[in-house]
């Protein structure tokens, strides 16, 4: 049968509609395929940063890899501000990571000096005692150690992200099918038929897009993505006048006001509510970073899984017994969606792959003699 | 002048008045309601403007969700005046934009 699509993406969250994205700008027919408002969804619930500040530790192509998409990544805002007149709000003007302990600062050092000596001299960085922080950073609380600073870091509006790659995927026709499931993908003579709850659809290329779903889908045509929820909750406050002018790890102010106060970490499967004493906690260490914000007022609150596979790293790869079938599946779907859209987008097309991505195949963590831990 | 949109519907609430301000003027309401019912029975349309793009705004879900309702009130901005009730001597303002984050209190030293 003959197919109406050049590539069917099995999921149309940042990664997947990042991928659409650039496979539209390489003249390519796509089906997006979103599970629905069931689905869940780290694009909806992420921290918005495109942060490459500590990113990589032992595993220096991901810091590259982070560092390559967060350049790319004023051109990637420029195209979706001028194909969709959606400002996604970046801002790349250097981020600061908090460091509450002395422990955490040496070790801090010690990560970025590992870092910089792997990825060269352009992975600059500063590490700042408190009052050198407090006079860069006015607001910083006593109770903060120190930070370390990067010019590479930044930040973006998530939603802004999410609604601006919809839009130009739409825009250059991709077809975006909502509420589809996938249940079954079958791969013959060269093309495969994904069936979904609502009908099926064929295409000579197929994308895994679907986050935790990958760790199922995957498995159907030959590939290894063995991803599992971590959890995260963020709070929302109000809006409140300019106060914070950089994004920090825990602490960012948008461009609209809102203060976004992040997260937390735990593995606790397929849960995404949120518990009190999990918000106090993020809560508490947030005024212990900006004292101010004790007088903050909350408004929302909320849940969300991280996509982490067991060392943390993203996985691309083709299939080899299905060529033609790519999973790609990170937990930085924001800073990676520029090096999505125009680097992993013209592989899948057909052309080169990156070199960056020798390392990223799921096989790896089927080799029995590797551990693997991540650290996120 | 536009009319009142939103009465105060006969036998609904308490006869008793209380005084609060909005933006210095002084109204007479009905105890016991919240600052946001009490601002529309008295014929205010418009408690705030938006901190993204200056609109104005009013009450609309009367329930705690949306947060079009936020005012000032007694110098702290940002009430959701769905949620509090009216008290005597209370002083309301628009909530004009973004509010200035309070500045956080020092520590006693008198304790």
């Amino acid at each position: 049968m003959a197919a109406d699509n050049d590539v069917i993406v099995v999921g149309a969250g940042l990664v997947g509609s990042a991928v659409a994205y650039g496979l539209l700008r390489q003249g390519l027919r796509v089906a997006m395929l979103d599970e629905g408002d069931v689905a869940f969804r780290a694009s909806r619930g992420n921290f918005g940063l495109v942060w490459v500040q500590g990113k990589g530790y032992g595993c220096s192509p991901y810091a590259r890899w982070s560092l390559a998409s967060a350049r790319l990544w004023p051109a990637f805002a420029a195209a979706l501000l001028e194909e969709t007149g959606v400002n996604v709000e970046l801002v790349q003007n250097g981020g600061f990571h908090f460091c509450l302990t002395e422990a955490e600062f040496f070790e801090r050092r010690e990560r970025l000096q590992w870092l910089q000596a792997e990825v060269g001299p352009e992975y600059g960085f500063e590490m700042l005692g408190q009052a050198s922080l407090r006079s860069r950073l006015p607001g910083v609380g006593p109770g903060v150690t120190g930070a370390s600073y990067t010019s590479m870091d930044g930040h973006v509006n998530p939603l802004k992200l999410f609604h601006a790659l919809h839009k130009a995927c739409l825009g250059r026709g991709a077809a975006l099918h909502g509420n589809r499931r996938v249940n079954d993908i079958r791969y013959a003579d060269g093309g495969f038929t994904v069936t979904t709850s609502r009908g099926a659809l064929s295409a000579p290329r197929l994308v895994l897009a679907a986050g935790l779903g990958n760790k199922v889908l995957a498995d159907k045509v030959g590939l290894y993505a063995p991803v599992e929820p971590n959890q995260g909750q963020v709070l929302v406050g109000e809006r409140i006048a300019p106060f914070l002018r950089n994004p920090t790890i825990y602490v960012r102010q948008t461009d609209e006001g809102t203060i976004q106060i992040g997260d937390s970490m735990e593995d606790c499967g397929y849960n995404d509510t949120t518990r009190t004493e999990v918000l106090a906690k993020i809560a508490a260490r947030a005024i212990v970073c900006f004292p101010q914000l004790a007088n903050l007022n909350i408004v929302r609150c909320w849940a969300a899984l991280r996509v982490m596979s067991p060392d943390g790293f993203p996985i691309y790869q083709e299939s080899t017994t299905c060529p033609g079938a790519f999973v790609t599946t990170c937990h930085s779907g924001v800073t990676l969606a520029a090096a999505h859209a125009q680097r992993i987008a013209p592989w899948i097309a057909g052309l080169s792959r990156p070199e960056e991505l020798d390392v990223f195949s799921g096989e790896r963590f089927l080799d029995p003699h590797r551990e693997f831990h991540n650290d996120h | 002048m536009t009319t009142n949109a939103f009465s105060v519907l006969p036998g609904a609430v308490s006869t008793s008045l209380v005084n609060l301000t909005f933006n210095g003027q002084l109204r007479r309401v009905p105890a016991g309601i919240s600052v946001a019912a009490a601002l529309l029975g008295s014929g205010e349309m418009r408690l705030r403007s938006s901190p993204v793009s200056g609109a104005p705004r009013a009450p609309y879900c009367m329930m705690g969700v949306c947060f079009e309702c936020l005012v000032e009130i007694d110098g702290v901005p940002n009430r959701q005046g769905c949620l509090i009730s009216v008290q005597d001597g209370m002083q309301v303002r628009s909530q004009e934009g973004r509010a200035q984050l309070a500045q956080q209190q020092e520590p006693h030293e008198h304790a």
